[in-house]
């Protein structure tokens, strides 16, 4: 017997909950990952979201006394942490996860362990921060943590910042990573880069963006860290330190950040609105090049989050013209998504009304983007809530939609069953309608004069109507997001089997096979013959898309619970580095605590790197009925 | 599938924007500007906003026309659409005209960006601008006129018609200042100096707010710009020079006594007194107590008792520096500090 042939024996023995969780806790099989990635960040979009619906209950009404001083500080700085490193980052890695390798016709990522160690890593961290709830308070310094707040006069909860999201931020960097490898290296044969669908150029730019993006934050967290912790002075003025430095190496990361997010967002649009419109993408080389151009240019615009600090005239000129640039590639993707659509033929699924939707809201952020990239009128928007409606519109309008639109649009591939459509066309308007009553106010607001992290404002400063509008808006939002959580609930239970090609006009790679795929993907490697290549074949006739390779074993990876425990072990070292801080008599024991995780860490890469696991194979009998009873 | 539900869904939208009727209240908005810079802001937020809605338009137009015209019907399940690659001539032009229109907005912006922040002032000229050193601390403002050898907080002074260089720096986190009807923010950087020039235009009181935030009471850092007339101006300066009269009642005088036991080791009155807390030489002609409440005696007595509760975080201990005091004697400290005039 194969040691897969064991394991699946083990397997069918003891069904208990116990296997049950050791599958998931011991998988590197890149579709389980990314259910995983879609759960943790579902989790957190859920707490996030919560926490966004505080903020609109807390700002209703005038001189609110429901979250005054640093317990609003805190629920503000949670949110928008959790919402962009804890939900928007994982949900793009779970839509990568799903649907990359599947696109370009590979078994799996080029590090299946890594790609496990990269979500629990990710997981945990999460975890660590929003335990700090619960452990003497929440980090309230703003998801931006600018120094000398957040290291000289804040709390615990800095810690849980910093350490937490030190966590996650080094898994993201190694999903990167593999990521780019995966793309550049696994793609079958004649998959040229120019015949890459467009949510895998996507993910290839912004496997890159993150690989140039989170070392810098990396190490701004680190000398934060060293601040608070031991004292370290890097930002520290009154020692010789630089409070300005940790803000432009925070943005150096953070506005890359935006496009790492919403890049990703970009490719499911082009994807779904190609599909549903029945046509190839319009303009193909232009939307990569746009892409490649934005991704470079995001590495050149930081200043524009730092127009007020007082950096003179020459450098906010320059930074504003570089910021501006960016318009130029993006408004070249918005006509290519329209003019994909003209002379097509637009079906409308949820999935569909996502990306169409998404088009005219994202639009609106581009263009508040545009107005704030010029200084002396930014000296007015900075940190109003102008700023609050523009990323909002950028990152609900453009990632959110982008994300729903692919939910819907892979699910079936991911879960073998397809969404309710009714329920998601319910969630669509009720999310659509609610998001721009709750946001399109604020750029109101932001322009009469509300700055942002305001958790109270006066009654005759003219804020209230705007303010009430928003929040009956957020309540539509709230809706759309729980009748999506029961269709995911309904359908799960007795949804419709999906096809293969599940909406039976599927373009690429991932429509060719089962859904859900098998674990090895695909049984004959693919030989990819264009652009949209499973759409070509069907054009020709073909039920299938043509072989590379003659039918044969298939080599596995074995899966392993090293990434879990090595996960762990970072996550002791991290609550030792946290609870050194809070009281002077457990430090040493808390440091020694710090150390033993690390140990363990270092052990546990020990024994990754000494064990031969030569992994397993699926022989061509196991394949042959596999791919039968799919059929 | 019918039509109409695609015009419905931008009802909420164009509702909104009817709604939009006014700009604000004035001395709080940055659409009402009340001053030099923040007139010339205005007016590159609407060129920028008029450009950006030429954009909208377009898009809009083709988007709806789009959805219109190629949504699918009844009986064309088997249409297969044209396979269009791309257009070289259509997809230069938008790339072209968005530079074109770029171009547009770009030239003023890096013009304003200059003037704006060209904050030198020749020897020739600096007897017609005004210099005011501000400080930010959690959560007050210091202002000190170097050149008028005053001191002030939370309401500072300045006259109509004249630039007002501010030159700003932090005592302890982050801050940013702003008065929206004056003019856009700039920050307090512990550690650094900002400048911001500023020229009101019409006399009046302006709401000034931090901006970056900076700890429990971030949202409680107000202070108040008021714009006077010269002579006003002067009468004041003087007035602040001279320092308030003795004060004439009992009580207050008993509360003087108490002010210089418990208060004085850190707010100074005229000459006397500690830096760590807010001046108080003209504290009864202010416009709000700590910066948030209603200007009475009943606030400042609230606020004396358990500034914690009024301002959370704020460093001011409750009942005095001793922690002692009794209601009485808040009550008569409160009578002595609303003797502080220079009126």
């Amino acid at each position: 017997m194969t040691a897969n042939a064991h394991a699946l024996a083990a397997y069918n023995q003891r069904k208990g909950f116990l296997s049950w969780l050791w599958t998931w806790l011991s998988t590197v099989d890149h579709k389980r990952i990314a259910i995983l990635y879609l759960f943790g960040g579902g989790l957190f979009f859920v707490i996030g979201g919560i926490e966004a619906l505080l903020i609109r209950i807390q700002l209703a009404v005038p001189q609110n006394d429901f979250l005054v001083g640093s317990t609003y500080n805190e629920v503000v700085t949670m949110h928008g942490t959790t919402m962009i490193f804890l939900a928007a980052m994982p949900l793009v890695f779970a839509m990568m996860n799903a649907v990359v390798p599947l696109q370009i016709g590979a078994r799996d990522v080029a590090f299946p362990f890594v790609n496990a160690l990269g979500f629990w890593l990710f997981f945990l961290g999460g975890i660590v921060l929003n335990t700090s709830w619960f452990l003497g308070g929440a980090p309230a310094g703003g998801w931006t943590a600018y120094a000398p707040l957040t290291t000289e006069f804040l709390g615990t909860g800095s810690d849980f910042y910093l350490l937490g999201l030190q966590l996650s931020g080094a898994g993201t960097l190694m999903g990167a990573i593999n990521f780019m490898v995966t793309i550049i290296n696994m793609r079958a044969p004649g998959m040229t880069f120019m015949r890459m669908p467009l949510f895998t150029w996507t993910s290839l730019i912004t496997s890159t963006l993150i690989l140039f993006a989170f070392p810098p934050l990396t190490v701004g967290f680190f000398l934060e860290f060293f601040d608070h912790i031991f004292h370290a002075n890097f930002f520290n003025t009154a020692k010789g330190g630089n409070a300005i430095i940790f803000e432009h190496i925070f943005w150096i990361f953070g506005h890359p950040e935006v496009y790492i997010l919403v890049l990703p967002a970009f490719g499911i649009i082009s994807e779904v609105v190609a599909t549903f419109s029945k046509k190839r993408l319009f303009g193909y080389t232009s939307m990569v090049f746009a892409t490649v151009l934005i991704g470079f240019l995001s590495f050149m615009v930081w200043v524009h989050h730092m127009f007020t600090v007082g950096l003179g005239p020459m450098a906010n000129s320059l930074f504003a013209l570089a910021t501006m640039t960016i318009a130029v590639p993006t408004g070249m993707k918005i006509f290519n998504w329209l003019f994909t659509m003209w002379g097509g033929q637009i079906h409308f699924t949820t999935a569909n009304l996502f990306a169409v939707g998404f088009v005219p809201t994202f639009v609106m952020g581009g263009v508040t983007g545009v107005m704030l990239a010029v200084p002396s009128a930014d000296s007015q928007y900075h940190d109003s809530y102008f700023v609050i409606a523009h990323f909002h519109y950028v990152i609900i309008g453009g990632v959110v939609f982008g994300l729903l639109a692919g939910l819907f649009y892979w699910w079936p591939k991911m879960f073998g069953k397809i969404l309710n459509e009714t329920l998601g066309k319910i969630t669509f308007w009720t999310f659509f309608i609610g998001f721009h009553l709750t946001f399109f106010p604020q750029h109101f607001l932001g322009l009469i004069g509300m700055p942002r992290r305001y958790f109270t404002y006066f009654p005759d400063e003219g804020f209230n109507t705007w303010n009430l509008i928003s929040s009956i808006g957020a309540i539509g939002m709230a809706i759309g997001a729980i009748v999506l959580v029961i269709n995911i609930v309904i359908t799960t239970a007795k949804g419709q089997k999906a096809a293969g090609d599940a909406w039976g006009i599927g373009r690429t790679l991932e429509w060719s096979i089962p859904s859900p795929p098998p674990e090895y993907n695909f049984a004959q490697t693919p030989l990819v013959k264009g652009i949209d290549t499973f759409w070509k074949e069907k054009m020709e006739g073909n039920k299938k898309v043509t072989p590379a390779e003659p039918l044969g074993d298939i080599h596995m990876p074995n899966p392993t619970i090293l990434p879990f425990l090595m996960s762990i072990a970072l996550t002791i070292a991290a609550y030792g580095f946290i609870f050194a801080n809070q009281t002077s008599a457990s430090r040493p024991l808390c440091l020694v605590i710090a150390a033993f995780g690390i140990g363990l860490m270092l052990l546990l890469m020990l024994i990754h790197s000494i064990k031969d696991d030569p992994g397993f194979h699926y022989h061509k009998e196991e394949i042959i009925e596999i791919e039968k009873g799919a059929e | 599938m019918k039509r109409s539900w695609l015009l419905l869904r931008f009802l909420p939208i164009s509702g909104l924007v009817a709604l939009l009727s006014g700009c604000g209240v004035k001395g709080v908005s940055a659409l009402i500007p009340m001053g030099k810079e923040a007139r010339e802001q205005a007016w590159l937020m609407y060129l920028s906003l008029g450009i950006m809605v030429i954009v909208i338009l377009v898009v809009a137009s083709i988007y709806f026309y789009v959805l219109i015209r190629f949504h699918k019907r009844k009986g064309q399940e088997d249409y297969i659409p044209k396979q269009t690659e791309g257009n070289k001539i259509l997809e230069i032009v938008w790339t072209v005209i968005p530079i074109l229109l770029l171009c547009i907005i770009a030239v003023p912006t890096v013009k304003q960006t200059f003037a704006q922040s060209d904050t030198d002032v020749p020897k020739s000229q600096k007897k017609d601008v005004l210099q005011v050193d501000v400080t930010a601390h959690q959560f007050w403002w210091d202002f000190k006129y170097p050149d008028q050898k005053i001191e002030t907080a939370q309401d500072v002074v300045v006259p109509v018609g004249k630039t007002v260089i501010f030159k700003i720096t932090s005592a302890d986190v982050v801050h940013s200042f702003w008065v929206p009807a004056l003019g856009g923010k700039i920050d307090a950087n512990p550690g650094q100096t900002t400048k911001l020039k500023l020229t009101p235009e019409n006399e009046g009181v302006y709401r000034g707010r931090c901006a970056e935030l900076c700890g429990s009471s971030h949202a409680l850092m107000y202070f108040n710009v008021k714009v006077v007339s010269q002579s006003e101006f002067d009468q004041w300066v003087d007035g602040m020079k001279k320092g308030p009269e003795a004060p004439a009642t009992a009580s207050a005088q008993e509360g003087q006594e108490l002010f210089k036991q418990n208060c004085m080791s850190c707010h100074a009155v005229g000459k006397e007194g500690g830096p760590v807390a807010p001046n108080l030489t003209d504290f009864a002609d202010r416009k709000m107590i700590a910066g948030t409440l209603d200007h009475n005696k009943e606030n400042l007595i609230k606020w004396i008792t358990n500034p914690d509760a009024v301002k959370p975080g704020a460093n001011m201990p409750a009942r005095g520096m001793n922690k002692n005091l009794t209601d009485e004697q808040i009550q008569k400290i409160a009578d002595y500090l609303f003797t502080l005039s220079v009126k």
